[in-house]
């Protein structure tokens, strides 16, 4: 296969005409903006629908919309369009709609920057939107792994009616690397539930999130969890780098794990027995890989562009049972790797007293 | 074995471009490349900087901040980044724009006047490539070979004129003594 040199951003919009996406609706953010205009572009030729819509509420609204007729759907943005957004993703959860949601962070909060940051971690996995729900949340490393990630995603929203994020960031979305797009043949499942026309020869369908019966809103959200179980079982995914005999364990995730993966390699040279634990799905969580990584770890140092958010979900995958430590920039600032290992090598020493 | 370059100078000096062919010269070669370019307000008429990154092994941050190769095209970015270069590092600057000589002694510095040299030989705009073939003479990091090939690789067929003037550019910076 063809290396070709890509942006993260074009090379998530090519992988999402190539996975079956039908309509992309968003709004220009910087620095996503290429995702729409590569699609503006691309996607009538492809046999897709591109429209730019007059704002993130009505974009994310018009995906509500397309992916209730049982098309491939995707909108994208950064952090504050991704907020404008969230009443919209919420409805879409409601209604069990798969779809795909793209957020290159930037720094936040407000109109913050237009620099790289992973400050959404919570937004994405905690609460993007009112009322009792969850996304998938992938979170890509490179360019390849966020074309590979834009089919995955796809294919598990529509198997488990939900909706999808891919949180990258702004260093992701616009650097160039080197990818290959596999031949992969777009599959999405039959949609019986679809209302997509029918002609008078079946029941029709609806589609809706407004529930006015407390017992049966209940249900409802009852066996929407039964499928998050199920997901949590099957579907939750880590990279674990030199783990096995690793006493002080990273965790990082996105681009910051690029950062933290040479500073783990930086810390090997040095003899220190260090690794990285680097989550690839958000939510789920990889509790059990987080378990096993951190056996012979006597701390944990957790390494995002955030004040600390993941660091949460890592203390509550080991059930604090050993130390975790925070390292962080934020606003737009790129941690350095040997800003990491500054750290590793703080607590070595600690660790060996 | 990585190099991590970092290209520095005005918007419109075609920056970002000489970092995209030097990571499509990477491509060519098989190895491992990143390319980030700096997208922040600096693109609208400031300085712009560019980081490529070509290695054997897997690219960890993309950001070049301690650059082993700097290529620079404007007073301020060797002002701002001189400084940061690794020693035994190397310096291409192009001395038409670059008015100031960097006092480090532990790096090799190459002064090319790239600008005035592009505009005697008819070839407005490819000051940045001939700093290129400046920085291919002095390091070896790509041939002549793999460097028509990535230029091949970027310059559509149609503009073919394109691809000529990038050669011959390339050309004037590796013929250059000094």
């Amino acid at each position: 296969m063809e290396r070709n040199l890509m942006k993260g951003n074009e090379a998530l919009a090519e992988a999402a005409i190539r996975a079956g996406c039908k309509c992309f609706f968003g709004y220009p953010i910087t620095p996503q903006t290429e995702i729409s205009a590569y699609l503006a572009k691309r996607f009538r030729q492809a046999g897709g629908v591109f429209l730019q819509a007059e704002s993130e509420i009505a974009a994310i609204n018009m995906v509500y919309g397309a992916a209730a007729s049982g098309v491939r759907a995707m909108t994208s943005s950064s952090s504050p369009g991704v907020s404008l957004k969230s009443e919209g993703i919420s409805y879409i959860a409601g209604a069990d709609l798969p779809c795909v949601i793209i957020n290159v962070q930037r720094g936040g909060p407000g109109l913050g920057g237009i620099q790289p940051s992973q400050a959404d971690y919570w937004q994405a996995t905690k609460a993007l939107g009112h009322g009792d729900f969850q996304l998938l949340v992938f979170a890509p490393c490179s360019v390849q792994e966020m074309v590979d990630t834009v089919t995955k995603a796809f294919d598990l929203a529509d198997k488990y009616r939900m909706p999808a994020m891919i949180l990258a960031d702004g260093l992701l979305g616009q650097m160039m690397e080197p990818v290959t797009f596999p031949e992969i043949k777009a599959n999405p499942p039959e949609k019986p539930w679809a209302t997509n026309g029918h002609g008078g020869r079946r029941e029709h369908n609806i589609v809706n999130s407004l529930y006015l019966q407390p017992d049966v809103l209940e249900k409802s959200v009852q066996e929407r969890f039964k499928r998050y179980d199920e997901i949590k079982a099957n579907h939750a995914e880590a990279e674990m780098y030199l783990t096995d005999d690793a006493e002080i364990v990273v965790t990082a995730y996105g681009a910051t794990a690029r950062v933290a993966k040479s500073a783990v390699n930086m810390a090997r040279e040095q003899g220190i027995k260090a690794g990285l634990i680097r989550p690839i799905t958000l939510w789920p969580f990889p509790v059990k890989q987080m378990n096993e990584g951190t056996k012979n770890a006597k701390t944990i140092i957790c390494v995002e562009m955030s004040m600390g958010q993941m660091i949460d979900d890592v203390k509550l995958a080991i059930n604090c049972s050993k130390p975790v430590e925070f390292f962080g920039r934020t606003g737009g600032v790129i941690p350095k790797p040997s800003e990491v290992l500054e750290e590793i090598k703080k607590y070595n020493k600690g660790g060996a007293k | 074995m990585t190099h991590e370059i970092l290209l520095a100078g005005f918007g419109g000096q075609g920056i970002l471009f000489a970092g995209k062919i030097l990571a499509y010269s990477g491509l060519m070669d098989e190895k491992e490349v990143s390319w980030l370019p700096s997208y922040g307000p600096e693109m609208r008429g400031g300085t712009c900087n560019c980081s490529v990154c070509i290695s054997d092994d897997p690219i960890g941050s993309p950001l070049v901040l301690d650059p082993s190769i700097l290529v620079v095209m404007n007073t301020p970015s060797m002002e701002k980044f001189a400084g940061n270069v690794k020693p035994g590092g190397v310096i291409v600057s192009d001395s038409t724009m670059v008015d100031v000589r960097t006092d480090r002694t532990d790096v090799k510095a190459f002064y090319i006047p790239a600008t005035e040299l592009a505009q005697k030989n008819d070839l407005a705009g490819g000051a940045n490539i001939i700093l290129l073939g400046k920085l291919f003479r002095e390091t070896g990091i790509v041939s002549a070979e793999t460097f028509k090939k990535a230029i091949e690789k970027v310059v559509p067929a149609k503009k073919a004129a394109l691809a000529a003037n990038n050669l011959k550019a390339v050309q004037i910076g590796m013929d250059y003594e000094g």
